[in-house]
């Protein structure tokens, strides 16, 4: 039986000067029409370059498809003559990816570029701007007729993903290729986004191959998965089934890392805080970012920091650190105000409060060594640590965070993402912290590492008795890892409290929202979600 | 304690240097030439004034590549038969003087400063900015007329007008830089951790802004050869009897038609002298660089194999 889209046995080297990448080796899965099959695998597993070949992405050189057929609706795409394929890519096939922003054109209006999609296959101008319209108004832009004026940076994060949809659906596609398309978004907007593509593909019944990191998405959205791994496809099955039963050691390994699945903590007694902060503002111009903003944190505590983008929880954490100044408020640490404290004696408490960025690519200074990156610490703060035992500490500290004393010499660029944030894990201890404020320590890296990240931190927790205010976007991150829970939105406060009552009995509504809203990867999970949110709705 | 002995201790520098520099055979070259120019540079004159001043009327205009006349005369001899190679090697004094001095004597200053302007509060970021902006707008070459005609002609005033005049160019783009360097996540990481503000701005900031600032440094280095030479023909630069490779060309400029070689040396020296700084500078940006290092180590590495 011929299926609408096959791909088999698809194999693709890169070229680099370090030697042949076998990217994608021998990589066969199907997707039949209305169906919606999501790859799913962990950074550099060959996920993104098996999609870009159907759509005839991969530049050439330094790519070379080795061997292999894709087969679309009967053709091959691979032995067709390249206007013939241009035919077929954008008006057959389309493809949404991650980032919005960077693939809509800023100069030109929205309506102007999906017009412009309708024309460039042959539609006249009339006609384009009234179909511009509809697909506008049916991914749900507000306010459809101006909108259409408007320019892609006027846009949310997660309209402008909507008009990458209704751009990608203008010439009504048969198949519809989404790269991560809500890796970017927030909870709640990933969730309509979702919903959105599901619904198009109802009314359409165009087939989706969706890529994917997230088992969330995988539960939420498809019909079956394929798992890559390594550049190979190592299970392919539908959704339920492979959760519920993986037979790859990997995949049962991925399905675990999931987060939020572990036991949360227990409700510690109240005892003397380390920190107090106290009624926190801050002020951009008119703009109030954060308002009344007050909290305890005690030592070995974790205070997690959750909210979406636009929330001010990075504020908050900023301003402990006085990198951002505050407009009003206290923070008391060990009693004495943070705030108002003079340069002096704030440089020694630099020691005590560390911070450990998001995205350690950008928190690592690229032009030093790791062992520069961890000595500076004690270059800065010179009674910390004799000269001569920096050696034995450096080495200490690298195998605290998993790492091997002999990796000091080399640059961050020649580390993973994981071993990256390992790096600035250890950087920040090297001063011997007794707060560490991680600003979405975790979210850039992939599940598995993810978990490890985790287990790390808490470990470090326990030994050495530090506090952590841990701020990011997504619930089930914390769930097992934090003691006390901050939701916040808009730059309030909504709800505070135990792990353990935010999760099982969240008294806010925004709390029950953001928790519909998240993807967990049980897709039975999941359905019931679903159904919750429509009642919500 | 055997972790003491496992982090291996960073292999000497300059041995490293010198291996990416053997890989890189164009770098190696411009290294070459420019030790040679530098080596010249310093006792050239001591070597051959005497023959690149002594006028030699029946030897007027000689062409080049005459063996009979000797190896001195191998380039031609100019308008007066003074020949051109020993002039060419006395001259390049004090073009290398006048260029050098300038070129580094505006990077340093322009870089500091937009460091500052960069780095510092917004106040003294306008002032130092309102400052590189009358320096632009005040027309360069006005500027080293006036400077130059009340402090009369010498290196040492040719070399301040021109540093001067040449100061916004660093300035503007190190200020451009460290405002979009300074928003970045290492450079919070290090306030996090109490670096004072000097240690951000030459350890964390200067690195990355430097690679730019070599390639305009450089590429200003055939520029400042060349003002000298517009302004020793304006008659306010380098006079006679003193020579620089742009005052040979502007000399040799009436002649043209008749005596190519009069310019063409005096030029060539000032491309291949400046193509060298290219070279070197763009071998520099990639070894200094470490994310980028490794093509060269590579190179290094495979020559090695080769027997």
């Amino acid at each position: 039986m011929t299926r609408f889209l096959d791909v088999r046995d698809l194999s693709v080297d890169f070229h680099t000067v370090t030697g042949t990448v076998h990217a994608v080796r021998n990589v066969s899965f199907y997707l039949d029409r209305g169906e919606t099959l999501a790859i799913l695998g962990e950074s550099g597993s060959g996920k993104s370059v098996s999609s870009s070949a159907i759509m005839d992405l991969i530049d050439m050189p330094p790519g070379k498809i080795t061997s292999g057929e894709i087969w679309f609706d009967g053709q091959d795409l691979l032995r067709m003559p390249a206007s013939a394929r241009r035919e077929i890519n954008g008006r057959r096939i389309a493809m949404i990816f991650q980032d919005p922003l960077s693939h809509l054109n800023p100069v030109y209006s929205v309506g102007w570029q999906i017009e412009e999609a309708l024309t460039a296959h042959g539609a006249d101008r009339a006609t384009a701007k009234a179909e511009a319209l509809r697909l506008v108004r049916r991914v749900g832009i507000p306010d459809p007729e101006t909108s259409l004026q408007k320019y892609p940076h006027e846009f949310s994060g997660g309209q402008r993903q909507r008009l990458m949809i209704a751009m990608a659906l203008a010439l009504r596609p048969d198949l519809l290729i989404a790269d991560e398309p809500t890796t970017a978004l927030d909870v709640t907007v990933q969730a309509e986004v979702l919903a959105l593509l599901k619904e198009l593909q109802l009314e359409t019944g165009m087939g989706v191959l969706i890529i994917t990191h997230d088992l969330g998405v995988v539960a939420e959205i498809a019909d079956r998965v394929a798992v890559m791994n390594g550049g190979a496809v190592v299970e392919t099955g539908a959704t339920h089934e492979v959760y519920r039963n993986p037979q790859h050691p990997y995949t049962a390994r991925l399905i675990a890392a999931a987060p939020g699945k572990g036991e949360m903590h227990p409700e510690q007694p109240r005892r003397e805080p380390v920190l107090s902060v106290r009624k926190v503002r801050k002020q951009f111009g008119q703009f109030t970012a954060v308002e009344d903003v007050s909290f305890d944190l005690m030592e070995g505590e974790t205070l997690a920091i959750v909210g979406e983008s636009g929330s001010g929880k990075s504020t908050v954490a900023k301003m402990l650190l006085r990198l951002e100044e505050p407009s009003g408020g206290q923070a008391l640490w060990k009693g004495r105000d943070l705030f108002a404290m003079p340069p002096a004696e704030l440089f020694k408490l630099r020691r005590d409060l560390q911070m450990v960025f998001q995205d350690p690519t950008q928190s690592l200074n690229p032009r030093m060594t790791v062992w520069q990156l961890i000595t500076e610490a004690w270059v800065i703060h010179p009674e910390i640590l004799p000269r001569d035992r920096w050696k034995a500490r450096v080495a200490e500290l690298l195998l605290q965070v998993g790492l091997k004393p002999e990796m000091a010499s080399r640059y961050p660029h020649q580390f993973s993402g994981g071993q990256r944030q390992r790096i600035a894990i250890a950087r920040a201890l090297a001063l011997e912290p007794k707060l560490i404020i991680c600003d979405e320590a975790v979210s850039a890296l992939d599940v598995s590492v993810q978990a490890q990240v985790i287990a790390l931190l808490d470990d470090l927790r326990k030994r050495l008795g530090i506090s952590y205010v841990f701020i990011a976007h997504d619930l089930p991150v914390v769930r097992d890892f934090a003691d006390q829970v901050m939701v916040m939105q808009k730059g309030r406060v909504v709800e505070l409290g135990p792990v353990a009552q935010v999760f099982d009995a969240p008294r806010a509504a925004y709390t029950q929202r953001l928790l519909a809203a998240g993807l967990d990867p049980d897709p039975d999970v999941q359905a019931e979600r679903r159904k919750a949110r429509l009642a919500l709705a | 304690m055997t972790q003491i002995d496992v982090i291996p201790d960073e292999p000497k520098a300059l041995i490293r240097f010198a291996r990416m520099l053997w890989a890189d055979k164009f770098a190696l070259a411009a290294a070459l030439f420019l030790c040679l120019i530098f080596v010249l540079a310093l006792i050239g004159p001591w070597l051959l004034d005497a023959a690149a001043q002594k006028q030699n009327l029946r030897g007027r205009n000689a062409p080049p590549f005459d063996w009979e006349r000797g190896w001195i005369w191998i380039l031609g001899a100019d308008a007066l038969g003074r020949p051109l190679l020993a002039r060419i090697v006395v001259a390049s004094q004090n073009t290398m003087t006048v260029a050098a001095g300038a070129v580094l004597g505006s990077a340093v200053i322009g870089t500091v400063l937009g460091l500052v302007a960069g780095y510092a509060g917004k106040r003294t970021g306008l002032v130092i900015m309102r400052l590189a902006d009358v320096i632009m707008s005040f027309p360069s070459l006005l500027l080293a007329v006036v400077v130059l005609y009340i402090l009369g002609p010498s290196v040492l005033n040719l070399v301040v007008v021109l540093a001067i005049t040449r100061i916004p160019v660093y300035l503007r783009t190190t200020r451009a830089e460290v405002m979009e360097i300074r928003e970045r996540m290492f450079v919070q990481a290090a306030k996090v951790m109490g670096a004072s503000s000097p240690r951000i701005i030459f350890r964390h900031i200067l690195p990355v802004v430097l690679p730019t600032l070599m390639t305009i440094a450089t590429l200003d280095f055939a520029f400042v050869m060349l003002a000298e030479s517009a302004l020793s023909f304006l008659g306010i630069g380098i006079q006679p009897p003193e020579i620089t490779w742009g005052l040979m060309i502007a000399q040799g400029r009436q002649y043209l038609t008749t005596a190519w070689w009069l310019s063409f040396w005096p030029g060539l020296a000032i491309i291949l002298t400046t193509l060298s700084l290219n070279l070197l500078s763009s071998w520099m940006r990639i070894a200094l660089d470490p994310t980028q290092r490794w093509r060269l180590e590579m190179r290094a590495s495979k020559n090695e194999v080769k027997p």
